[in-house]
């Protein structure tokens, strides 16, 4: 193996500085050499490493959010105004499948995936994932998803059965198109991303941590990314059985939700929710993570409550296990069932009101600074406390069988996935970015990004309550004008006051797109530790080094960044910085690791990757191309079993004098 | 990790050891015999009318059956528990929910 | 000349799949390790699943056989048998790797593929025989179900099947004896895994009648 000597201390070695590739691997195992780029394009493709991959989730997730974003828009264009005329009643059909699938599974999912690719190693203390190349692998299985259900648009019409794609209206019968087959197997394939990426952080978590970081010293964050990799975990098998039943059901003829033949629909509706019930928490909770983050920084102190909010955090990660079924209470389970369901629900708004609770006592006295990360904090902490109280409104049954399919519950789920889960994920934006890419936003931007934001989502999905208890149902194409009632109610007016608000919100989201313009175009570096931060991943450079901490900083607080600026001074009982940030960096790379191994860059997980949407296209279109998918799949597995994880010293040249491979040639 | 030499949460005696100090072959043949018989006895619940304890005793013997084999040939019984945790947490959730699921249909009724 | 930090990934160290190497770890246990029991544990609600759609409909069978009328239980008894002594030899397989034997731990190895083999083998004659008596996927609900499910566990074997096989080749090339050793009870643990779902199938799905 080769052995790196670190440079002595004090020759600073900047993070990302393009460096010659110095060692050639002289071997070849499996099929193909080793990767050796360390910059450039192939350095992206082929990395393990998780900061990159973080940032790779983020640019495709955000890619997925302005798709699904417009998606959205030309919804509300179409319900603008009565007998709209923008799509017709099969690509609306599409249009509100794609705008939710696209924002659950492309967006939020894989965007929450990045931030705790990203920071969950550095906020541990750790210098990479436990598994970095399955990392890499669940990357690109995510891409490879995302591209196959959205290839669906191009070959013939995406899919069209709602996001839960309830059967049997999504079987051959009533969805002749192949837009679901995409569908399922884009889903399958992003399913692969979320399981192997839920092992991949939970042993991270379990055993990667820096020293004297017990699980109760982890940041809530952290924490939190763990709760929701337990979800997946253990729910991404469940959607995978549905997907599968319907996968058969449409290319092979299965009967499993053919009602003419004895099929009980509800099946597929238990197993989507057994799912999609947790799924909503793993949606949300990554976010909880975030503002608990924020909140703190931000208002000049400790988080209140740190073992309520892990706690309770895990608790909603329990019960959320046991509600499924009141997405179902319209389906006639029985009273019973209908019952349990019930007090199960209303049970899990305790453990959220107690985080709501918390973060509000972590402001209370707090000095407030309100940047833009601590303005989207405040707003989830409102706008979700909204939604909450909507959602508690759904556990009640019979009340429910009232709101079950209309805008109502559009507007519920709104408050709490955008005012929620987005709004966490904006905060992030904001707060990390500074770390990520060694600028910060420009907060002038982020205040009219921020304010827009909350303008909008409030025109947009506020009426939306109106709507739905007026009976709009949703996922129709149309209102007319005759069923659009009188008055105040009058469907109309509310309906173009949420097109007109989702075209602000539109306008907020742009802002935000033109504030990463301008803060990539600026020449300005982010200081150091630009928001008096209190955990570890602020304790590395801006953005972190390759290998993220110069030594492994022993953890002795909650909070460790903020005690080793802070100490009590024991007169006053006040906190008085006893070291800058600077000091704490300097001190850390004055016990400098002297031998770093860093995993190596690989080709086999993009490889294997790349078998996959041939294999779906193959069982869509033709079994031979399916054949060839699953032949690349098989050849990647052999090069990546061979490739051996610790590479032998035999691999590598001796290194010249002047840092550069010599006899490269042979081999 | 080189550096990474940290011992926080319980640390436990490593993999090889707990199979080490599983069992021995004669251990492992003796299990193999148990569960053998006990195929045998399930097999022939097929020919011998085992009246109301039919179903019971299946499903008893099932649930010994997956026992055996997870403590001892997995050696989740001489194992870091955590090991356990992780799993049973799968296995009782995956119990828990579709036990759940199949009673909203009247299965159990039936 | 001292390298910069960036060429640092060539050193391959923080290993992905065997770590063999004595890493210390926070919880003190293998990542490898965790990681396989996480994904059993995840798997339980994979197969759970399929076994709860296969007990909601094997009663539903239309104009196709019922179980009762296709069920070879000598056969089948006979092919369970044959995949739990697997269960042994895998035991027996790891064992012996663990005691830095390579002749015993391929030998174990072989014999635990060969009667996977076996069990695969007695799958494809029963699929065959059902098919034959009118039992097609296509079927019934029962049809469906049943070969979803048995499917499922088939091709878990199967692939278990391969990576023995493949293990038992890189375990010849290699110099190091027990080099392979955690690899060897990974594979192990997997092995179990699909052995003690299939306890439950002969259960479930053959032995209590609808």
């Amino acid at each position: 193996m080769a052995i790196i000597e670190r440079p002595a201390p004090g020759t600073t070695v900047p993070a990302l500085t393009p460096a010659a590739p110095a060692i050639t691997p002289s071997r070849t195992y499996g099929a193909l050499r080793r990767p050796v780029a360390t910059t450039g394009w192939k350095s992206w493709l082929f990395t393990v490493d998780h900061k990159k991959l973080g940032l790779m989730y983020g640019a495709t997730a955000l890619f997925f959010f302005i798709v699904g974003g417009l998606e959205a828009v030309l919804i509300r264009l179409q319900l603008a105004a009565p007998d709209g005329k923008v799509l017709n009643a099969d690509l609306y059909n599409q249009m509100f499948t794609m705008h939710a699938t696209t924002m659950v599974f492309l967006f939020v999912m894989p965007m929450a995936a990045g931030f705790a690719n990203y920071f969950v190693p550095l906020q541990i203390g750790a210098r990479d994932v436990a598994f970095p190349r399955i990392n890499a692998f669940g990357f690109w299985c995510l891409l490879a998803g995302g591209i196959v259900v959205n290839l669906a648009w191009f070959l013939g019409g995406a899919a069209d059965g709602g996001w839960f794609m309830y059967a049997p209206n999504s079987g051959p019968v009533f969805s002749p198109s192949k837009g679901v087959d995409f569908w399922t197997l884009g889903l399958q394939i992003a399913g692969i991303a979320s399981l192997t990426g839920a092992i991949n952080l939970i042993v991270t978590v379990l055993n990667m941590r820096a020293p004297g970081m017990t699980l109760m010293k982890m940041p809530v964050f952290t924490w939190m990314i763990t709760v929701v990799q337990f979800l997946l975990l253990f729910a991404v098998p469940v959607i995978t059985v549905a997907l599968f039943l319907l996968t058969f059901q449409r290319s092979f003829g299965a009967q499993f939700f053919d009602v003419a033949a004895g099929a009980d629909p509800l099946l597929w509706q238990h197993l989507f929710w057994i799912f999609g019930h947790p799924e909503v928490y793993i949606l949300i909770l990554p976010s909880f993570g975030i503002i608990s983050e924020v909140l703190p920084v931000f208002s000049r102190k400790p988080l209140f409550g740190y073992p309520f909010v892990v706690f309770s955090g895990a608790a909603i990660g329990f019960v959320g296990w046991g509600v499924w079924a009141h997405h179902m209470f319209a389906s006639g389970l029985g009273p019973v069932s209908v019952a349990v369901f019930s007090l199960a629900t209303m049970a899990i708004a305790v453990p959220t009101g107690v985080k709501i609770i918390n973060w509000t006592l972590t402001m209370w006295g707090g000095k407030l600074v309100f940047t833009t990360a601590m303005k989207f904090a405040i707003g989830l902490v409102v706008l979700f406390t909204i939604g909450g109280l909507s959602g508690v409104t759904h556990s009640v049954a019979p009340s429910d069988t009232q709101q079950t399919d209309t805008y109502y519950i559009v507007a519920h789920f709104h408050y709490v996935l955008f005012g929620g889960a987005i709004f966490g994920i904006f905060s992030g934006f904001y707060y990390w970015w500074p770390k990520m890419f060694g600028k910060m936003l420009n907060e002038r931007l982020g205040s009219w990004n921020f304010w827009l934001m909350v303008i909008g989502m409030n025109m947009t999905f506020g009426p939306m309550h109106i709507l739905g208890l007026q009976g709009q149902p949703r996922r129709m194409y149309v209102w007319t004008e005759a069923r659009a009632g009188e008055g105040f109610f009058n469907l109309g007016f509310w309906n173009l006051i949420a097109s007109i608000g989702s075209l602000i919100l539109t306008v907020g989201i742009g802002l935000f797109l033109i504030n990463i313009v301008v803060t990539a175009r600026s020449k300005v570096r982010a200081p150091l530790d630009p928001w008096n931060a209190r955990s570890l991943e602020w304790m590395t450079s801006n953005p972190p080094k390759e290998h993220n901490f110069d030594s492994i900083p022993h953890v002795h607080h909650l909070d460790e960044f903020f005690h080793r600026k802070y100490e009590e001074d024991p007169t006053t009982h006040t906190m008085r910085e006893v070291a800058s940030a600077e000091d704490v960096l300097a001190e850390l790379e004055r016990n400098a690791d002297k031998h770093i191994h860093m995993p190596s860059p690989s080709y086999w997980p993009l490889v294997l990757a790349c078998g996959m949407p041939f294999v779906a296209l193959g069982i869509i279109y033709s079994i031979p191309v399916a054949i060839a998918g699953g032949l690349i799949m098989l050849y990647a597995l052999y090069g990546w079993a061979l490739e051996p994880a610790t590479a032998p010293e035999s691999d590598f040249d001796a290194p010249s004098s002047n840092g550069h491979a010599v006899g490269a040639s042979h081999g | 990790m080189t550096t990474d030499t940290t011992h926080n949460t319980a640390p436990s005696h490593g993999t090889d050891h707990a199979v080490e100090h599983g069992m021995s072959t004669r251990g492992y043949i003796n299990i193999a015999l148990i569960l053998a018989a006990i195929t045998a006895l399930e097999v022939s619940t097929y020919y011998v009318d085992f009246g109301p304890l039919f179903l019971p005793s299946l499903l008893i013997m099932m649930v010994v059956k997956f026992f055996m084999v997870v403590s001892y040939f997995m050696h989740l019984k001489f194992d870091n528990k955590l090991f356990s945790w992780l799993f049973y947490a799968g296995l009782f959730l995956a119990v828990g929910v579709y036990v759940a699921a199949l009673a909203t249909f009247h299965f159990f009724l039936r | 000349m001292l390298r910069p930090a960036t060429v640092m990934r060539l050193g391959h160290h923080m290993a992905d799949t065997a770590t063999h190497e004595a890493h210390v770890t926070s919880t003190g246990l293998s990542n490898v390790k965790l990681g396989m029991w996480l994904f059993l544990g995840s798997e339980c609600l994979l197969f759970g699943g399929l076994i709860s759609t296969y007990m909601l409909y094997r009663g539903r069978v239309s104009n196709g056989p019922t179980p009762e009328q296709i069920y070879d239980i000598p056969f089948t008894s006979v092919s369970s048998f044959v995949l739990l002594m697997s269960s042994l030899t895998m035991v027996l397989a790891v064992a012996a790797a663990h005691k830095k034997d390579d002749r015993g731990t391929n030998l174990w190895l072989t014999v635990t593929a060969l009667l996977g083999a076996t069990f695969v083998g007695g799958q494809v004659y029963e699929f065959t025989a059902f098919y034959n008596e009118g039992l097609g996927f296509t079927t019934s609900l029962f049809g469906s179900s049943f070969y979803t499910l048995t499917g499922f566990h088939g091709v878990h074997v199967t692939v278990g099947i391969i990576m023995l096989i493949a293990l038992v080749a890189i375990n010849k090339r290699s110099r190091v004896p027990g080099s392979k050793s955690e690899t060897v009870e990974m594979i192990g643990l997997y092995w179990h895994f699909v052995d003690i779902v299939w306890i439950i199938i002969f259960t479930l799905v053959y032995l209590i009648p609808v």
